[in-house]
C-alpha cells in the first residue's frame, strides 16, 4: 500500500489541478447557469463521503465482531475522512441553494437526513474521544449505524418530495456534462484514499506509540 | 408684559418647528408595480459562490492534511522522548 502512496498523490494532484479546467469548459445548465457548477465538485464529495462510509463501516463490522485492531484503525481513519467530505458537501450544497433556490437551507427530508448522517459520524469522533475504555465499540457500532443510514440519504429525494434535484439526474447527463462530473469523481475518490491512506498511517503510529508506552510501564 | 412673553414663546415655536419641516423626507411610495424578474443589477452573482465553494473544498483539505501532520508530528515526538527515557532506567 505504501508503494501505491506516490502515484496515488501524483495522480490525485494531477487530477484535481485539471478539475478546474474540464470544470469551466462544461457547458451552463439552462435554468441555473453558472452556480450550477458547484455540482462537479458537491456530489463528488458526497460520492467520496459514502465511500468511506462503506469503509468505515465494512471495517467496524470486522472489528465488532472479530475484535480486530487494525480494522478498528481503518474504520477510525474513515470515520474522520467521511466527515470530511460530508462537510464539504453541507458547505458547497447551501452555496449552491442560495442562488438557485433563494435560501441557504431548507428543512427539507434529503437536507436534514444528510445533516444528521455528518452529526452520526461527528458523534463517533467524539465518542472516540471522550468515550474511555470500550469506546472503539461504541464508535463502531456508530459506524454501522451510519453505514445502514446511507442508502436513505442517496434515496432520499426519490421517497420523499424535496426541493432537491433527483438521482436521476446524474444518469441522464449529456456527455458534455458527463465527462467532467466523471473526472471529478476519479479525482475525488483519489483524493478520500489519499487522505484514508496518510489518516490510517496516523494510527498505525498512534497505536505504536500506546505499545511503546505499555512496554515501558512493564 | 403677558404679551411679550407670549410673543417670545410663539416665535421660539416657529423657529424650533421650522428646520423640522425642512428636513422632512420625501414622499413615500405611493403604490407598488409588480415585475416578473429581478432587474439584472439586483440580481445575485453566481461567481462569488462558485469560487467561494471551490476555495471551501481546497481549505478544508488542506487544514485536514495540517491537522494530521501535526497529529503525527506529536507522536513521533512522544516516541523519540520515550526512546531517550527508556535506556535510564
Amino acid at each position: 500500500m505504501r508503494k501505491a502512496f506516490g502515484p496515488i498523490a501524483v495522480l490525485a494532484g494531477v487530477m484535481l489541478v485539471g478539475a478546474p479546467i474540464m470544470v469551466a469548459r462544461a457547458p451552463y445548465e439552462s435554468t441555473m447557469g453558472l452556480v450550477q457548477k458547484i455540482f462537479y465538485f458537491h456530489v463528488p464529495s458526497w460520492f467520496a463521503m459514502f465511500t468511506a462510509i462503506g469503509v468505515c463501516g465494512g471495517a467496524s463490522l470486522v472489528h465488532l465482531f472479530r475484535n480486530n485492531p487494525r480494522a478498528d484503525r481503518i474504520a477510525e481513519a474513515a470515520g474522520e475522512v467521511a466527515v470530511l467530505f460530508g462537510l464539504m458537501g453541507l458547505v458547497t450544497g447551501p452555496l449552491w441553494g442560495r442562488k438557485a433556490w433563494g435560501v441557504w437551507w431548507q428543512w427539507d427530508a434529503k437536507l436534514t437526513i444528510a445533516l444528521l448522517l455528518e452529526m452520526t459520524f461527528i458523534s463517533g469522533i467524539l465518542v472516540r474521544k471522550y468515550g474511555g475504555p470500550g469506546s472503539d465499540k461504541l464508535a463502531a457500532a456508530v459506524g454501522i449505524f451510519g453505514l445502514a443510514v446511507t442508502p436513505f440519504v442517496y434515496e432520499a429525494v426519490n421517497i420523499w418530495r424535496t426541493i432537491h434535484p433527483l438521482t436521476s439526474v446524474v444518469p441522464t447527463l449529456p456527455a458534455s456534462m458527463g465527462a467532467p462530473f466523471w473526472f471529478c469523481v476519479a479525482a475525488f475518490m483519489l483524493l478520500m484514499v489519499l487522505l484514508l491512506m496518510v489518516r490510517v498511517n496516523l494510527g498505525k503510529r498512534q497505536a505504536a506509540l500506546d505499545e511503546l508506552y505499555l512496554a515501558y510501564e512493564d | 408684559m403677558r404679551l411679550g412673553r407670549l410673543l417670545i414663546a410663539l416665535t421660539s415655536f416657529v423657529l424650533v418647528s421650522l428646520p423640522a419641516f425642512a428636513l422632512q423626507p420625501p414622499t413615500g411610495q405611493s403604490e407598488f408595480v409588480p415585475v416578473e424578474s429581478l432587474p439584472p443589477g439586483d440580481q445575485l452573482p453566481a461567481a462569488p459562490l462558485l469560487v467561494t465553494a471551490y476555495a471551501f473544498v481546497w481549505i478544508a483539505v488542506v487544514v485536514y492534511l495540517w491537522s494530521i501532520w501535526r497529529r503525527l508530528n506529536k507522536v513521533e515526538d512522544e516516541m523519540r522522548a520515550l526512546a531517550q527515557k527508556a535506556p535510564r532506567r
